[in-house]
């Protein structure tokens, strides 16, 4: 540890980070699919429109869903092959989007051949724009269309771009693999999005316990003699999360309500980044993802580049299947994700990883009486009292949790994580978020 | 297998302090000075340790069934309070006191507030000051460990005890508490002499400083007081167990030991006719109990302040009252008092200490 490196100053907290074994397992790529099932809603929005009919073919890479407005995103197609049909599925956050199934068959135009790379220095920001949101390119954890999120608007400044590589999630390593493994493509997405953005300063955060990273990003930076600051700063859980980020690296904060552009900053994902690259210089739409399968229940915990659409069925049987039957199903990180029920649901835009895991590291226990002792306050990154919000929802006073900050709450899971009691701090106060936001009271 | 997996809302994963092991691990720490004051004081102080604990798990499952939630034993806050109350007993105390102070603890301090984490005073702290009030006699009777047992020996006053009854009687002026106690021939173990030489010629006569004898005797647990406190040392142990495994927080006992050292130290030499900027330290960190109080009753977790700061206020106002009272108070044990009072002030200082919030600061235009 390095007392010069920097990290967020309110709360946080250090869970057991379960990385060790697979930071060194290189990505490797997954089998395609026999069938593939593609969302059309993997993005914050609206879905897209279906393009497609069942018995269509369709190519690798091709426009299946057209977004519908400002606020959609394209869907291309992850493989070639024959849609078998077009049906409602649950996504793991609970919403409810058709998804276009598709069954392998036919030739790749992409994968085993040549890549061309396109010449992009000199095009401008909203050229490039389109072309971003041509390829379908989202935000790789948020799910926020990239073209959006980085169109800024009239009187508004950035004066700092951060690429995220922080990970701070437990068990998560596939970005951790994607600065290690492409550092150039990295740095030249980097790039692109500071011609976008015309940042005058640019920093590739990350945590400052992976030397590795931290070795092939400034190599790179060096090399292509760009003009990118690469940051060690120090792994809190979650520093991750964009307000905390801008906090440790520019000192400023978002204003409560506010987005990262209010406090100067842009940040995009390591993965996002990635995708910018490929969208932009291969002109290869984001048909595939890098995620991270682990936990106690998988046999072979891998990091993976799979196709989207990609069901966790297939995922389970290219680790080598169960070695005992999985207390949760998580898709995305420990802390934020969801838990499923079962292994329908396929890989979208913005799985990170997914996780099978055992009762020991769950580590839950009985739920007693709220002990007043604080952990949740003094863990909570955003300084609520989450026990003082969680009374209030209980009581259905929804304005009184308003005053004590509800909609500030980023639903990072510290609170309940840390609570002895077990008390479901966050499955409350997002309830009560969702009916202060629905206007609802 | 559909029906086999939960499904659930984030976070998915949890630390690995619940309820049950905290509660559990403060029970296990606590053991060894237990122990220790069984080994000294012998079976009678193991008869009051056990009607302590049997009390309070009697209570507490009586109380748990009336209220309509049964099955609150297993968390193990109840053995917690009911060994504490034993463990802050005289050894040769009557029966019935530990009864009642567990009691009381479970049936008044805790359960008319509603059970776990809704009482908002220390409960075995509440139960211990409430039989001293009644039974102040018995409450007050010392003996001496075993080893330190002469003839006519039998009832002794603790150090603490013994040093403020001398204080009150004579005019005399001693420079410090520890010579108090020698020339007016307080008992003490052949082991004190051999720590004491040990220390001092391989350790500290290099730095240039030299224990006094007398303090290896308060630190390791050869002298009259409760069941539980007279061995700092074991205490201690435990107490790097739970520091560890991030159970208590630092804060307390940290601004608790620096502000009640700091006033010793500068005024503590005064009462005994000293001067200013020589008080020992060291004499009242092992003596009244203070370590056992402040690390396992000031930092229940229960009714201690939430936040960090509110926690150092708290250490500060704790480490003051105790002072106060033990040097210029009627009642030479300040521990007990000073916390509970303390207890009483968490609600305000809660409500001062308020984490800021997050984007509220100067950006926030509101
Ligand atoms: S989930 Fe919300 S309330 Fe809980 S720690 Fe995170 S920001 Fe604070
Ligand atoms: S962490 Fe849990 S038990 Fe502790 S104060 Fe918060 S809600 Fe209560």
């Amino acid at each position: 540890m390095n007392l010069l490196w920097k990290t967020f100053p309110k709360g946080g907290l250090h869970p057991r980070q379960m990385k060790s074994r697979l930071r060194g397992k290189a990505l490797w790529n997954a089998s395609i699919p026999a069938l593939s099932i593609v969302p059309l809603l993997q993005h914050r929005g609206e879905p897209a429109d279906c393009l497609v009919h069942p018995r269509d073919t369709v190519r690798e890479g091709m426009l299946i869903g057209r977004a519908r407005s400002d606020s959609s995103c394209h869907v291309h197609s992850p493989v070639p092959g024959i849609v078998k049909y077009i049906d409602e599925i649950t996504l793991p956050w609970g919403e409810k989007t058709p998804a276009v199934f598709i069954e392998l068959g036919g030739e790749f135009n992409r994968l085993g051949k040549a890549v061309h790379t396109y010449p992009w220095e000199g095009i401008p920001g909203d050229r490039l724009l389109t072309i971003l949101s041509d390829k379908g390119v989202v935000g790789m954890y948020s799910g926020i269309p990239v073209h959006r999120k980085l169109t800024i608007p009239k009187g508004k400044f950035v004066r700092t771009l951060i690429i995220n590589g922080i990970e701070c999630e437990p068990y998560l390593c596939a970005d951790h693999r994607i600065m290690v493994e492409k550092a150039a493509e990295l740095v030249e997405g980097a790039r692109i999005a500071a011609t976008i953005t015309c940042a005058p300063r640019r920093v590739i955060a990350l945590t400052g316990d992976r030397p590795d990273a931290l070795a092939a990003l400034r190599e790179k930076v060096r090399e292509m003699k760009a003009d990118i600051e690469v940051r060690a700063l120090w792994s809190k859980y979650p520093l991750g999360d964009e307000r905390q980020l801008i906090k440790a690296v520019t000192g400023e904060e978002i204003p409560s309500g506010g987005t990262a552009l209010d406090a100067g900053a842009v940040v995009l994902n390591a993965a996002t980044t990635l995708a910018m690259y490929e969208a932009v210089v291969l002109q290869k739409p984001l048909i595939e993802r890098s995620i991270t399968v682990a936990g106690r229940a998988i046999r072979d915990q891998a990091n993976l580049k799979v196709r989207i659409g990609t069901p966790l069925a297939d995922l389970v049987e290219e680790c080598g299947g169960f070695t005992r039957m999985p207390e949760k199903i998580i898709v995305g990180g420990p802390l934020t994700g969801w838990g499923l029920s079962e292994l329908s649901a396929p890989v979208t835009k913005t799985t990170a990883g997914v996780l099978f895991l055992s009762p020991k590291e769950i580590r839950n226990s009985r739920r007693t009486n709220c002990l007043n002792c604080g952990r949740c306050t003094r863990s909570c990154p955003m300084g609520l009292q989450p026990e003082a919000i969680y009374k209030w929802v209980e009581h259905s006073a929804y304005e009184e949790a308003r005053g004590e900050g509800i909609l500030d709450c980023t639903e990072c899971g510290c609170c309940a994580y840390a609570c002895p009691a077990r008390i479901p701090l966050v499955k409350e106060i997002r309830a009560g978020k969702m009916i202060l936001q629905s206007g609802g009271v | 297998m559909k029906q086999e997996i939960f499904v659930t809302s984030s976070p998915q994963i949890y630390d690995d302090a619940s309820t049950t092991n905290i509660m559990w691990s403060v029970f296990f720490c606590l053991m060894p000075a237990a122990a220790w004051g069984v080994f000294s004081f012998g079976v009678w102080a193991a008869a009051v340790l056990c009607t302590a604990l049997a009390s309070s798990i009697a209570a507490e499952a009586l109380c748990a069934y009336l209220a309509g939630h049964p099955g609150t034993l297993w968390d193990g806050s109840a053995c917690v309070t009911g060994l504490l109350v034993g463990m802050t007993m005289p050894p040769a105390v009557p029966l019935y006191v530990p009864f009642f102070a567990s009691l009381f603890a479970i049936g008044v301090v805790k359960w008319t507030f509603g059970g776990l984490g809704r009482n908002w005073m220390n409960p075995a702290l509440a139960g211990r000051v409430f039989v001293y009030f009644s039974w102040t006699r018995a409450m007050t009777t010392w003996s001496l460990p075993g080893v330190l047992r002469g003839a006519d020996a039998l009832s002794a006053a603790t150090p603490l005890g013994f040093l403020k009854t001398g204080m009150s009687q004579s005019a005399e002026f001693f420079r410090t508490p520890m010579e108090y106690l020698r020339e007016h021939g307080y008992p003490r173990s052949l082991l004190d002499g051999s720590i004491s030489d040990w220390l001092n010629a391989r350790l500290l006569e290099p730095l240039g400083i030299s224990l006094p004898q007398g303090y290896a005797d308060l630190f390791f647990g050869f002298m009259a007081g409760s069941i539980g406190e007279i061995s700092s040392f074991l205490l201690l142990a435990g107490t790097v167990f739970l520091l560890a495994r991030k159970i208590l927080s630092p804060a307390i006992p940290a601004s608790y030991f620096g502000s009640f050292g700091l006033l010793v130290w500068i005024f503590g030499g005064l009462p005994l006719g000293g001067e200013y900027f020589t008080g020992d330290i060291l004499f009242h960190l092992f003596t009244g109990g203070l370590i056992l109080g402040v690390f396992y009753m000031a930092t229940d977790i229960v009714c201690s302040p939430v936040t960090v700061p509110g926690q150092i206020l708290y250490g500060c106002g704790a480490g003051f009252l105790t002072f106060l009272i033990r040097l210029y108070g009627a009642f030479p044990e300040g521990v007990a008092l000073a916390i509970l009072v303390m207890n009483v002030f968490v609600p305000l200082i809660n409500r001062i200490t308020r984490p800021f919030r997050f984007g509220a600061g100067k950006g926030a235009r509101l």
